[in-house]
């Protein structure tokens, strides 16, 4: 008896010290990313290529350099399934993890952006929202602390129609085109609508906007009613599941594929593989093309997979689409710290501070060459009002077996997007009863 | 031992008709409330209030609302989550159109909507019957999903159909953190539980399960049957309106329609038959049981494997692991936890003589 109570005193007394220790030490010298991943789930095939070549990068930089001048990287991975119930638990969980909090979320799904977005300002942490969330969003006066950065659905949406444009041989030969948006029916493929019926107006093409139901596996009926329409392009805004669906579907709907244009989220080889010869001559936007030889994946197969320390397991879809975007991701993320730890000093760093380093972020051609991604990413300069930064986007085609690039960068309609972006966040601002910060007063 | 109610005699009709005859029920439920009410707002953290116990707050409050529908008056419905997103959407256009309305009304006014959709779409409930009805409020969830999708007047013309609600405010104090807004919660859930449960006591109640039993006996005895079934459906869509309306205000505050799929009406009808059809108390357990034990089993997995096992390998364990706990559960007592938790109180009364 007299064991069990000095034994159980002298655990009591150890689990009640360990905290104290641990105040103590003095702060590791790490810089914690959260990474809340999807890898269960009808979006699992995309969310496992993202987020692997985000780990990989991180990990990169930490066995290659180090961490960032000596700052490591750490992170733990939070299962979101792509679902609002597992996000918001993930955001919670993670956004104050030892030792300075979240240096930024990269949630890869816009429900879930849409979810936090609200908590992110007040608990002062960055929602990086590379090509998803809330398009608005790119008003930086409005939301500080949101970052949708390259470009953003309605960005794209004009480089789109700019890129019909050319094909159709000049953007007054849109003129009595017809043009349907098939688009997955959530949030983030609502998003383009209102500058795809705008721009209807402008050039006069006639527009019809066709919504898959979730997960959008099924699309007999949405090709049916294209085919009554007759469309001379169909863009779609698809994800997941419904993309080689909407491939099979528009090859026994016999429309020709090289007419279907697919947004950046619709056209990996996740997407392609799967529909096999129904994919031949599909065309996509892209932000940043597939393919393994650019100097910064070559680097990640050396220094990380030949010593087994990488993360896909499936080690062929190495330098797809979508694991090249988790790379740009991890590029972002990390020069948006390094930047940060110019003014801040090279320290862990916390949420407030990064997003100084995401608002200050200048991505030159330099600089990407430095980093060995020519090519891979477009110049990126982000500023207080504009959280945007690039905006262009190139088109590949597929040729039944790998991504082609047919265009060079092209550059979105700066001036619609804009007024539209200002409007909308102005209408989000009196909404939530925002004042717009004034950033002429830097900071 | 410790649950013994001998010497505990009760002397009225009114003590009889107590909701927690036994002074231990009574004493647990007190302190229980005390640790919901003043404990947890103290101590709890961030994580603790606004990612595990208002979402399960709320579910649960809708959990309670298809209770009285299923559980209760027998009626089986697919339509909980669209109920919900009239709640919310409601809600949201109360505060935009009628500013001056003060917040704690506009809930109120947003359930009575819901109850008036859900009354709408419960007549069908006066000649189909089982599964048939469940189909036709199918039909009302994917209705009400496609109104708010399309309609761009309910989400005050939102290019994505998302609703950012507004900023709560009662009687000057602005809701803006965590435990104001749990504190809201938990207010409204407890006010609201507490009517359900003596909703269910009463000739109300009473007359919901007699059709669930039998309706033609029911009708027989003289039960109307048009009043009987839609008030269930006005009364269990109100509950879901409300729930749907803390959902969109004090939980997410940017909704999107989508948020009240089908698969969250189906997560609700889980939450019913997990924690017990026709028991208040299940349907806080059910709802505890499907929010709560994945994010625990995440925790576990977390501690158990850390960053050990292969990427990809630890969610799809734990899918696996709480599939497994709900079919095992569902074999160990088809009749939900809350009849589990009846079982264990009988055997604790006789404990330790059992006879």
């Amino acid at each position: 008896m007299q064991h069990l109570i000095q034994g159980t005193a002298l655990a009591l007394a150890l689990a009640l010290s360990a905290p104290a220790r641990a105040q103590g030490t003095p702060v590791a010298n790490e810089q914690f990313v959260p990474v809340p991943s999807y890898r269960v789930g009808p979006y699992a095939a995309a969310g496992t290529s993202v987020f692997g070549g985000f780990i990989d990068y991180m990990n990169f930089i930490n066995v290659r350099d180090g961490g960032i001048n000596g700052v490591k990287l750490t992170w733990e991975e939070c299962e979101t399934s792509y679902t609002v119930d597992k996000g918001l638990p993930c955001y919670e969980k993670l956004k104050g993890h030892p030792p300075t909090g979240a240096s930024m979320f990269s949630f890869y799904s816009t429900a879930i952006v849409y979810a936090v977005l609200d908590r992110a300002g007040t608990d002062k942490v960055p929602l990086v929202t590379i090509v998803h969330g809330r398009t608005d969003a790119s008003d930086g006066r409005v939301f500080p602390y949101v970052f949708p950065l390259m470009t953003n659905y309605w960005s794209q949406n004009t480089d789109i129609v700019k890129f019909i444009g050319m094909r159709s041989g000049g953007m007054d030969k849109l003129k009595g085109q017809k043009i349907v948006h098939l688009y997955l029916d959530v949030a983030y493929g609502k998003e383009p609508n209102e500058i795809f019926l705008k721009q209807a107006a402008m050039y006069g093409f006639e527009a019809k906007l066709v919504p898959v139901p979730p997960p959008g596996t099924d699309q007999q009926s949405q090709w049916l009613e294209i085919r009554q329409f007759a469309p001379d392009w169909v863009i779609v805004t698809g994800y997941g599941v419904m993309n080689p669906a909407m491939l099979k579907a528009a090859a026994r709907a016999n429309y020709p594929r090289d007419h279907v244009i697919g947004n950046f989220w619709t056209g990996s080889e996740e997407d392609t593989i799967p529909a096999g010869d129904a994919a031949v001559n599909y065309i996509s936007s892209l932000i940043n093309p597939a393919g393994t030889d650019f100097k910064i994946i070559q680097d990640i197969q050396k220094v990380l997979y030949d010593k087994g320390l990488g993360n896909m397991t499936d080690k062929s879809r190495i330098g797809s689409v979508l694991y090249n975007r988790g790379i740009m991701t991890g590029i972002i993320t990390v020069e948006a710290i390094r930047t940060a730890q110019g003014k801040y000093g090279k320290k862990p760093l916390t949420g407030e501070q990064t997003r100084w380093g995401l608002e200050n972020l200048n991505l030159d051609d330099k600089r990407i060459a430095q980093l060995g991604a020519t090519g891979l990413i477009q110049p990126l300069k982000v500023t207080c009002a504009d959280h945007e930064g690039g905006g262009a986007v190139k088109f590949q085609q597929w040729d039944g077996k790998k991504w082609k690039i047919i265009s060079d960068w092209i550059q979105p309609d700066r001036k619609l997007v804009r007024d539209m972006v200002e409007a909308s966040a102005a209408k989000y601002a009196a909404e939530k009863g925002i004042t717009p910060r004034d950033c002429s007063k830097g900071g | 031992m410790l649950y013994r109610e001998a010497g505990q005699f009760r002397t009225s009709y009114r003590a009889d008709q107590r909701i927690f005859p036994i002074v231990q029920d009574r004493v647990a439920m007190g302190a229980l409330l005390l640790v919901a009410f003043v404990a947890i707002p103290l101590w709890g953290n961030q994580y603790l209030l606004s990612a595990l116990l208002i979402p399960c707050l709320i579910l649960s409050l809708a959990t309670l609302g298809l209770n009285i529908l299923t559980g209760y008056a027998g009626q089986l419905s697919l339509g909980t989550a669209g109920f919900m997103a009239v709640g919310a959407f409601a809600a949201y256009g109360f505060q935009l159109r009628t500013p001056h309305v003060p917040l704690l009304v506009a809930f109120l006014l947003s359930g009575l909507c819901a109850a008036a959709v859900g009354t709408a779409f419960g007549l069908p409930s006066l000649r189909i019957k089982g599964l048939y009805l469940a189909v036709a409020t199918l039909a009302s969830q994917f209705f009400i999903e496609w109104l708010f999708t399309r309609v761009g007047w309910f989400s005050n013309d939102s290019s994505s159909g998302v609703i950012n609600a507004q900023a709560m405010v009662i009687a000057g104090v602005p809701l803006d953190t965590p435990v104001r807004r749990y504190l809201l919660v938990l207010s409204v859930v407890s006010v609201l539980a507490l009517a359900a449960k003596n909703l269910v006591r009463s000739r109300a109640g009473r007359a919901w399960m007699a059709v669930r039993d039998m309706d033609v006996a029911a009708e027989v005895i003289g039960i109307p049957m048009l009043r009987t079934k839609l008030s269930a459906f006005a009364i269990s869509s109100f509950y879901c309106g409300v729930a749907g309306a803390l959902w969109a205000f004090a939980h997410l505050r940017s909704v999107e329609p989508q948020e009240f799929d089908l698969t969250r009406s189906f997560q609700i009808l889980t939450m019913v038959i997990i924690g017990g059809m026709g028991s208040v108390l299940g349907s806080f357990l059910g709802a505890g049981f499907i929010i709560l034990l994945p994010l625990l089993l995440q925790s576990a997995m977390q501690g158990a494997f850390g960053n050990a096992l292969r990427p990809g390998l630890e969610p799809n364990i734990e899918q696996f692991v709480f599939g497994s706990l709900i079919i095992l559960f569902l074999i160990l007592e088809p009749q939900g936890l809350a009849r589990l938790w009846q079982v264990t109180k009988e055997k604790l009364r006789l404990w330790p003589f059992p006879h």
